[in-house]
């Protein structure tokens, strides 16, 4: 079984409600974190991001300024920041499939609905710790790659095209001088 | 500011890269064995999260004034502004509701989320209906200690329920979409 020291992790967490902040800080020293910063809306969530440097965002959805879905595809700017690649839990209470979608595409690594439980944000913390996804770019999308599982039976249109890409091999110039003409 | 991405292994395909990045996180993964009082990580922060639940009667106060002070806000002027407050006063509610120890506040709560949020035009919300959710959501708080508590805020919260999807179905006879979404997907987050 995979054994985290919590102690090593730095937590961001952002919510505007301070008793929503409050219980996610005593379960992040329960499980036995220590560095816990708080920020109350988008904005200054941003600012501590660039100044704290955490290794796990947790940040609400619905928040003043810009929310916690204009977050995420903030600090996922490749180039724009110290760290695009930084797992973040999106805490909602909106559950529905369309905003698990939104987020999913938004860039978020986890999802956890409210209410929120002890053991439900340690799952989510453990996987982003011990399984962590690779990060996929493209056109319109850079995150955590959104395919959780491959799925030897899938049946339909590959939506990522071109498979590895198509390298044009090159006769060297000294081959093509000995080569008979 | 160095780039995270000099030190990440970059696979490029045909319309996109995979990038592994260096797992910063590693650090935290541990072999060593558990000290004294710390086997279960989970156990010690319940035991946190209850040690802190005397303040959740109190906490649930203050979310019922401000849900009920937004209500007399949007009374007083129907804006962008004063309902947003009373959706993110019901909102954090229908959230925190089960944490604070009061889970059949939550509905209710999350009903009159749906009544604001499917709504299309803010300037058609019956406020009626709105004052019958804050004093619905005030009151199973208010009773909780009652024995049959869940049983009166279940068939209380029905019954909200019934009216605002009558009501959200009529004002969006136009848009099925919506109308998928007030009646039809269960959520599909995992808890």
């Amino acid at each position: 079984m995979v054994r985290i020291d919590f102690n090593r992790l730095r937590f961001l967490v952002i919510d505007d409600n301070a008793h929503m902040r409050r219980i996610l800080r005593t379960l992040l020293h329960g499980f036995g974190a220590r560095e816990v910063h708080e920020a109350e809306d988008g904005a200054t969530g941003l600012e501590a991001f660039t100044n704290f440097i955490p290794d796990i965002v947790i940040t609400d959805w619905a928040m003043p300024i810009f929310d916690g879905l204009e977050l995420t595809q903030m600090i996922r700017q490749p180039g724009a920041n110290s760290n695009p690649y930084v797992a973040i839990i999106m805490l909602t209470g909106h559950s529905e499939k369309r905003r698990v979608m939104a987020a999913r595409d938004a860039g978020v690594t986890e999802f956890l609905a409210k209410p929120i439980s002890a053991k439900g944000l340690y799952q989510r913390i453990v996987n982003i710790v011990a399984n962590p996804r690779p990060f996929v770019k493209t056109r319109t999308y850079f995150g955590p790659d959104r395919r959780r599982n491959v799925n030897p039976n899938y049946v339909g249109p590959e939506r990522r095209k071109g498979g590895k890409t198509d390298l044009i091999k090159q006769t060297p110039l000294l081959d093509k001088v000995k080569a008979p003409g | 500011m160095a780039n995270p991405r000099d030190t990440a292994a970059v696979a490029t395909y045909g319309d996109h890269e995979v990038i592994m990045p260096e797992n910063k996180l590693r650090k935290a993964v541990t072999t060593r064995p558990y000290a004294a009082g710390e086997e279960d990580p989970v156990a010690r922060a319940e035991q946190a999260l209850a040690e802190l639940s005397t303040e959740f009667g109190s906490w649930m106060e203050a979310e019922c004034e401000r849900l009920d002070k937004a209500r007399h806000g949007l009374a007083a002027v129907v804006t962008k502004a004063s309902i947003e407050l009373l959706f993110h006063a019901a909102h954090d509610i229908k959230g925190e509701a089960a944490t604070f120890g009061f889970p059949a506040v939550s509905a209710a709560a999350d009903s009159l989320c749906r009544l604001i949020e499917h709504t299309p035009d803010i300037n058609r919300i019956p406020l009626q209906l709105v004052d019958q959710h804050v004093d619905a959501v005030r009151a199973i708080y208010r009773e909780y200690s009652r024995s049959d508590a869940n049983e009166l805020a279940t068939l209380l919260t029905r019954r909200l329920r019934e009216v605002t999807d009558e009501f959200l179905i009529s004002e969006n006879r136009d848009r099925p979409e919506t109308i998928e979404q007030i009646v039809g997907a269960p959520p599909v987050a995992p808890v």
